[in-house]
């Protein structure tokens, strides 16, 4: 006989739902008076640092049908790369941003958006710089365990090429479905295919 | 010093497509995820300040009742210790949850079940743990409804749990089961969960030490997300 560990199991995941607005966005459901504003309805507060992006982009099931009822989360670092968040020992972060952000998909063309700064790049675990990206978090009705991904940036060509999250994918021809497509000054739109040949590379993390 | 979070067993959540549920069918993903280490990004998190918080925002029954009314429905307490898989309390973790009214209907515009609106209840609410990660609601049990998937499924009365951790990566969306529901097992949705363990983790049991005599019932609700590693000895470059 052994000691038992007695570790716990994580609690298992259940999908969102269609109604995940009412407890994560009530205002955009039109609960009103409850709560002030939605959370993460705004990262910037204040006079930012760094290049401020508006990212766009719709979840889309395997018929090409965007998600209407999708909710999305994004963390990033700010223009420095520091995390506004008390596991970031490297430094102080921008007060004025909060590098988080949630948006609901809208319920009419199922398009979200965020208006948020270029990130700054992060180290990987050995010390090698990740590319600047932003991490994604998606749930939604008939998603049974949300879907962490990352944005990388199309003008970061260099950065992207040695990144070692996009070098770790197998498939290299996916590296793709992870990077954003310029739309303009500023303004970078981020697909997500949640099937199909163009499947989005979702993360085990 | 902390050195990352516990590989998620992905076999012990649902699978990405179940058919049984029949949405998933077109929105789960076919190839399998990319694992890498947690890295900063995943590790670090954002803050919710206790600050944030109305004083109304974990009582369901009053937060959206109109002149001194409150929402009809049994009253209950829903409460618990938010911990990870070492057993370690997550202070400051912020908690959302929504739920149907007590006769299964969802104040929501995509929402069509015959059962009525109760004009004093919203089905939002949110806490954030204390020092040792508790957490507590009160709220009305939620009923149970009719769901389109084949001609005749059934949701047990259920409240969603929204739940951020310290760092992204223990991000999670689940819902609590209440002890004694005998829809919990013929539901797709709760059945997309692959053992009968797992679903059992989210029933919670009817807690007599904590109903307030008079008024409220209770339910013990204890959520674990993943751990996170520590160790003494740092295996990370230097400077990270």
């Amino acid at each position: 006989m052994v000691q038992p560990l007695s570790y716990l199991k994580e609690s298992p995941s259940q999908t969102a739902g269609p109604y995940v607005h009412i407890g994560c966005t009530p205002n955009f459901a039109e609960i009103n008076g409850v709560y002030p504003h939605d959370l993460g309805h705004r990262m910037i507060t204040g006079e930012v640092q760094g290049q401020r992006i508006r990212i766009t982009g719709r979840v889309i099931d395997g018929t090409g049908t965007p998600l209407r009822d999708a909710l999305v989360e994004i963390w990033q670092p700010d223009a420095a790369g520091l995390f506004n968040s008390p596991g970031e020992t490297r430094g102080t972060a921008d007060p004025h941003f909060t590098g988080w952000g949630r948006c609901p998909s809208d319920m009419t063309t199922g398009e979200f958006a965020f208006d948020t700064v270029k990130p700054g790049a992060v180290p990987y675990v050995d010390g090698r710089p990740q590319a600047p990206h932003v991490t994604l978090w998606i749930v939604a009705r008939g998603i049974n365990l949300g879907l962490h991904t990352r944005m990388y940036f199309p003008d970061e060509a260099e950065a992207n090429a040695a990144d070692p999250i996009l070098s770790r994918i197998e498939h290299q021809v996916r590296v793709a479905t992870l990077i954003g497509e310029a739309k303009g000054e500023g303004h970078y739109h981020f697909d997500i295919r949640l099937q199909g040949h163009n499947e989005t590379v979702f993360f085990d993390i | 010093m902390t050195n990352g979070f516990v590989n998620r067993d992905r076999r012990w959540h649902p699978p990405a497509i179940t058919p049984d549920y029949k949405t998933s069918v077109a929105r789960g993903p076919r190839h399998a995820p990319l694992s890498f280490p947690t890295t900063l990004v995943e590790e670090t998190g954002p803050v919710f300040g206790h600050d944030m918080l109305g004083k109304l925002d974990n009582d369901l029954i009053l937060n959206f009742a109109k002149d001194g009314g409150m929402a009809i429905g049994p009253r209950i307490i829903v409460h618990g210790q938010l911990r990870d898989e070492f057993g370690r309390g997550v202070p400051g973790a912020l908690i959302e949850v929504w739920q149907a009214n007590a006769g299964g209907r969802y104040r929501h515009k995509k929402e069509s079940y015959l059962a009525p609106l109760d004009p004093n209840f919203g089905g939002c609410g949110r806490c954030i743990t204390d020092a040792q990660g508790y957490y507590e609601f009160r709220t009305i049990m939620p009923g149970p409804y009719p769901w389109p998937n084949t001609m005749n499924d059934w949701r047990p009365a259920h409240i969603h749990f929204s739940i951020f951790g310290q760092g992204f990566a223990q991000r999670l969306i689940t819902q609590m089961y209440f002890e004694g529901d005998p829809l919990i097992w013929h539901c797709p949705i709760v059945d997309t969960i692959p053992t009968r363990e797992a679903i059992e983790s989210l029933v919670a049991p009817l807690d007599m030490a904590r109903t307030v005599p008079m008024d409220a019932r209770a339910y013990k609700f204890d959520i674990t997300l993943r751990g996170r590693r520590q160790t003494m000895f740092e295996n990370r470059m230097e400077g990270l």
